[in-house]
C-alpha cells in the first residue's frame, strides 16, 4: 500500500491516458454514426426531391402532410417516396445482416451474397415466377422461404466456420445452374421479370410492403441488438467463444437473426447485389477497424438510396433495377477495399 | 538422395488430397482398359439414345438410313461433348496441380465467369458475330479472372490456401455476374439469345468445334507437356527451384494451358461447372496422384462424364431436355461437399 503513495501523480497520469485512449474510439464511433446518418438523409432527400420531377422542400412537406396537389401528389407519394423509404429499410436490413455474417464467420468475403443465402432466395423466386406463374406477394414469400431453407441446408451440411463458407459457395454455384436452367424454360417476358428480380429492385415499392418491413425490423433489430453483444466474442472463433461462455447455440441464434433480416429484405426487394457484402467492410474501415453493426446498417441504407438515383436516371431509356448499380459499382469497390487492406484486418 | 527424391515424388499428392498420400489402387493399364470400355458404351449410348427415341448408332454413318438425321445430329453433339468434357477435366486437373488446391475448378474459381463476360462484352459492345471472333475475348476474360482471383487470394500475406482461393473465386464470380446481368438487362433480344448459351449446352455443333478445336488441341498439348512441371511443383516452390526448375515459367506454361482449355470449352458450350473438380479426384482415387497418369486419364474420363451427363439430361425430363451444365452440377455438388467435409479447404 505504502509503495503506491509516491507514484500517485504518475498513476493518475496513466489512468488519464488510458481513459483518453478509450474515449477516442467512442468519439470516432459517434462521428461515424452521425456522418453516415447525415449522408443517408442527404441521399434520401436528393432521391425524393430531385430527378425527372423536381420538388421544393416546402411543397414536399405540404404534400406529405396530406395536401392534395393533382398529379404531383401522386408522383411523390406513390413512386418517389415509397421507393426511397423502402431503399433505406432494405439497405438497413442487408447491411446489418452482412456485418453479422462476416463477423460470425470471421471472413469479410462470407456475406449472404457469397455463401448462398441470397442465391437460395433467387432460385426459389425464379421457380415461383417461371414454373408456377406466381407474382407479387407470393413470389416474395417464396424468396424469403428460399433464403431460410438455403441457410438451413448450408448450416446442416457445412457445420461451422470455414467449411460452412465453402459449402455455401458450392451450393451457390449449383443454384446458379438451376436458375439458368429455369431461364431456358421461361418465355421471354417471364425471364425478364425473373432477371430483374435476381438483381434486386425497389422499383415496385408500395406502402403495404413498407409497413411489413417496418414491423419486421421493429421485431428483429432489437433482438439482434440484444444478441449482438456476444458477437465480439463469437469473432474470436468457436473454441475461444465456447470457452468464454458463447456456445455454438448462441452463435447460431445471432446468425438466425441475420438470415431473417436477409429474408425480410429479399422478400420485398430481391437480393440487392453486394449491399450485404459491402456495408460491413466499409463501416469497419470508417470506424478505424472496429466492427459496428449500426454503422453497417446505415452504410447499407446509404448505398441503396444513393444507387437508386443513377439506377433511375443514368440512362434515359432504361430503368435499371437498383441491384445493377450496387453490383456494378460495388464489385470493384470491394476488390479495392480488400486489396488495400482497409477492412481493418488481413483479407482472409 | 535418389531414394529421398523418389519418396517425395510418391508423396507429391500429399498436399492435394489433404490426407495421406494416395497410392495407386488400380494398375494404370487396367484403368485405361476400363476407360476405353466405358467410353465406348457412353459414346454408343449418346449417339443412339435421346428424346426422339432410340436409333442404331451406325445410322450416323449411312446417309441413306431412315434415322440418319437424328443420329448425325446426336453424333455431332457427342463429339462436341467429348472435346468440351476433356478440355474442362484437364484444365481442372492442371489447376488443382498448379494451385496445389483440391477444390480448384475453372467454374468455382471464376475463370468461366471471366470467359462468359468476355464473350457477352464482345457480343454486346463490339458486336462480334462469329464464334472464332469472340473466342479471343473469352480467353482474355478467363485469363484476367484467373489473375485477379489469385491476387485476391494471396492478399494480406501468407500463401493462397484452398479455402481462400475458392472464396476469392466466388467473390469475383459474383462481381462478374452482376456486370453480365447489367449488360443483359439493356437488351431483351440479346438476353433471349444468350440465356440458352449461358446454361451450358452442347447444341452448337461442328461450327463451334471448328472454331475452338485448334485452341483446345494447343491447350491439351501444353497441358500434357506440363506433367513433369506439375510433379515438381507439387513438392513446393522451394524444392522445385532447388531441383533446377524455373518456377515462374512453369506456372505460366500451365496457366496458359488452363486458360486455353477453360476459355475454349466455355466459348463452345457455355459455363459448365464441376467437371474439372470431380474428374481429377475420381482419377486420383483410382491411379494415385502422379500427374503422368492423372492428366491423360482425366482427359478421357472428362469426355465420358460430359457425354453421359448430356445423355441422361436428354431423357430424364421428356419432352424437354435438361442442359448438361445442370446435370454436372447435380453430380458435382455432393462431391464438393464431401471434399470440404473431409477437410480439403481447412487451412485458411
Amino acid at each position: 500500500m505504502t509503495t503506491l503513495a509516491p507514484d500517485v501523480p504518475a498513476a493518475v497520469e496513466s489512468v488519464e491516458a488510458v481513459r483518453a485512449a478509450r474515449r477516442r474510439p467512442r468519439r470516432r464511433l459517434l462521428l461515424v454514426w452521425a456522418g453516415l446518418a447525415l449522408a443517408t438523409v442527404a441521399a434520401f432527400l436528393a432521391r425524393v426531391l430531385l430527378g425527372d420531377f423536381t420538388f421544393t422542400i416546402p411543397d414536399a412537406v405540404r404534400i406529405v402532410l396530406g395536401e392534395e396537389i393533382p398529379a404531383v401528389s401522386f408522383i411523390l407519394m406513390e413512386t418517389k417516396l415509397p421507393r426511397a423509404v423502402l431503399a433505406v429499410l432494405v439497405g438497413l436490413a442487408l447491411g446489418v445482416a452482412g456485418a453479422i455474417f462476416q463477423g460470425v464467420l470471421r471472413n469479410p468475403l462470407a456475406s449472404p451474397d457469397i455463401i448462398g443465402v441470397a442465391m437460395g432466395a433467387s432460385a426459389a423466386a425464379c421457380f415461383a415466377i417461371i414454373e408456377l406463374g406466381q407474382e407479387g406477394v407470393s413470389v416474395a414469400l417464396w424468396g424469403a422461404a428460399g433464403a431460410l431453407m438455403m441457410a438451413a441446408v448450408v448450416r446442416l451440411a457445412g457445420g461451422s466456420g470455414s467449411q460452412l463458407v465453402l459449402v455455401g459457395v458450392g451450393a451457390t454455384v449449383a443454384l446458379q445452374a438451376l436458375v439458368q436452367y429455369l431461364f431456358t424454360r421461361a418465355d421471354e417476358y417471364d425471364a425478364h421479370i425473373a432477371l430483374r428480380w435476381l438483381t434486386g429492385s425497389v422499383g415496385e415499392a408500395t406502402w403495404s410492403q413498407i409497413r411489413l418491413v417496418v414491423v419486421g425490423l421493429l421485431v428483429l433489430l432489437p433482438l439482434t441488438a440484444m444478441l449482438a453483444k456476444s458477437l465480439g466474442i463469437a469473432e474470436l472463433g468457436p473454441d475461444f467463444a465456447t470457452g468464454l461462455g458463447v456456445g455454438p447455440r448462441r452463435t447460431d441464434l445471432v446468425l438466425l437473426m441475420a438470415v431473417l433480416l436477409v429474408a425480410l429484405a429479399v422478400a420485398v426487394a430481391g437480393p440487392v447485389s453486394f449491399v450485404a457484402f459491402l456495408s460491413g467492410p466499409i463501416a469497419r474501415a470508417l470506424n478505424g477497424g472496429r466492427r459496428t453493426l449500426v454503422g453497417a446498417g446505415l452504410t447499407g441504407a446509404l448505398i441503396v438510396v444513393a444507387a437508386e438515383y443513377p439506377a433511375d436516371y443514368l440512362f434515359t431509356d432504361v430503368n435499371y433495377p437498383v441491384g445493377v448499380i450496387t453490383g456494378a459499382v460495388g464489385a470493384p469497390f470491394l476488390l479495392w477495399l480488400l486489396a488495400s487492406g482497409r477492412t481493418g484486418r488481413s483479407a482472409r | 538422395m535418389t531414394h529421398g527424391l523418389a519418396l517425395s515424388r510418391a508423396n507429391a499428392g500429399h498436399s492435394l488430397t489433404g490426407g495421406a498420400p494416395r497410392p495407386a489402387r488400380v494398375l494404370p493399364a487396367r484403368a485405361t482398359a476400363l476407360l476405353v470400355a466405358v467410353a465406348a458404351v457412353a459414346f454408343v449410348l449418346s449417339v443412339s439414345v435421346g428424346s426422339v427415341g432410340v436409333v442404331v448408332p451406325w445410322a450416323a454413318l449411312d446417309p441413306d438410313h431412315t434415322s440418319y438425321a437424328v443420329a448425325a445430329a446426336r453424333l455431332e453433339r457427342t463429339v462436341t461433348g467429348c472435346c468440351v468434357g476433356a478440355a474442362l477435366a484437364l484444365s481442372g486437373a492442371l489447376l488443382q496441380g498448379l494451385t496445389r488446391n483440391p477444390l480448384a475448378d475453372p467454374g468455382l474459381l471464376g475463370i468461366t465467369a471471366g470467359a462468359t463476360i468476355g464473350m457477352v462484352l464482345a457480343v454486346a459492345v463490339w458486336s462480334v458475330q462469329t464464334l472464332s471472333g469472340y473466342l479471343w475475348f473469352s480467353f482474355l476474360g478467363a485469363a484476367l479472372a484467373a489473375i485477379v482471383v489469385h491476387l485476391l487470394a494471396s492478399l494480406g500475406g501468407g500463401a493462397a490456401t484452398p479455402g481462400r482461393i475458392v472464396i476469392a473465386g466466388a467473390a469475383v464470380t459474383a462481381a462478374l455476374t452482376s456486370w453480365t446481368t447489367a449488360l443483359l438487362l439493356t437488351d431483351h433480344e440479346r438476353f433471349d439469345r444468350l440465356r440458352f448459351w449461358m446454361v451450358g449446352g452442347l447444341g452448337t455443333g461442328y461450327d463451334a468445334l471448328q472454331a475452338v478445336g485448334p485452341t483446345i488441341l494447343a491447350g491439351i498439348v501444353l497441358g500434357l507437356l506440363g506433367t513433369r512441371l506439375l510433379d515438381t511443383l507439387a513438392l513446393g516452390d522451394d524444392l522445385a527451384r532447388g531441383l533446377g526448375r524455373n518456377v515462374v515459367r512453369d506456372r505460366l506454361v500451365v496457366g496458359l494451358a488452363v486458360v486455353l482449355l477453360a476459355g475454349s470449352a466455355t466459348a463452345a458450350a457455355g459455363p459448365i461447372s464441376f467437371v474439372g473438380l470431380i474428374v481429377p479426384h475420381a482419377v486420383r482415387a483410382m491411379v494415385g496422384s502422379s500427374h503422368a497418369r492423372v492428366l491423360p486419364l482425366s482427359l478421357g474420363w472428362g469426355a465420358v462424364l460430359l457425354i453421359l451427363a448430356d445423355t441422361v439430361g436428354r431423357v430424364i425430363a421428356p419432352p424437354t431436355e435438361v442442359q448438361v451444365g445442370i446435370m454436372t452440377a447435380l453430380v458435382g455438388v455432393p462431391v464438393f461437399f464431401l471434399l470440404v467435409r473431409r477437410g480439403a479447404g481447412v487451412r485458411w
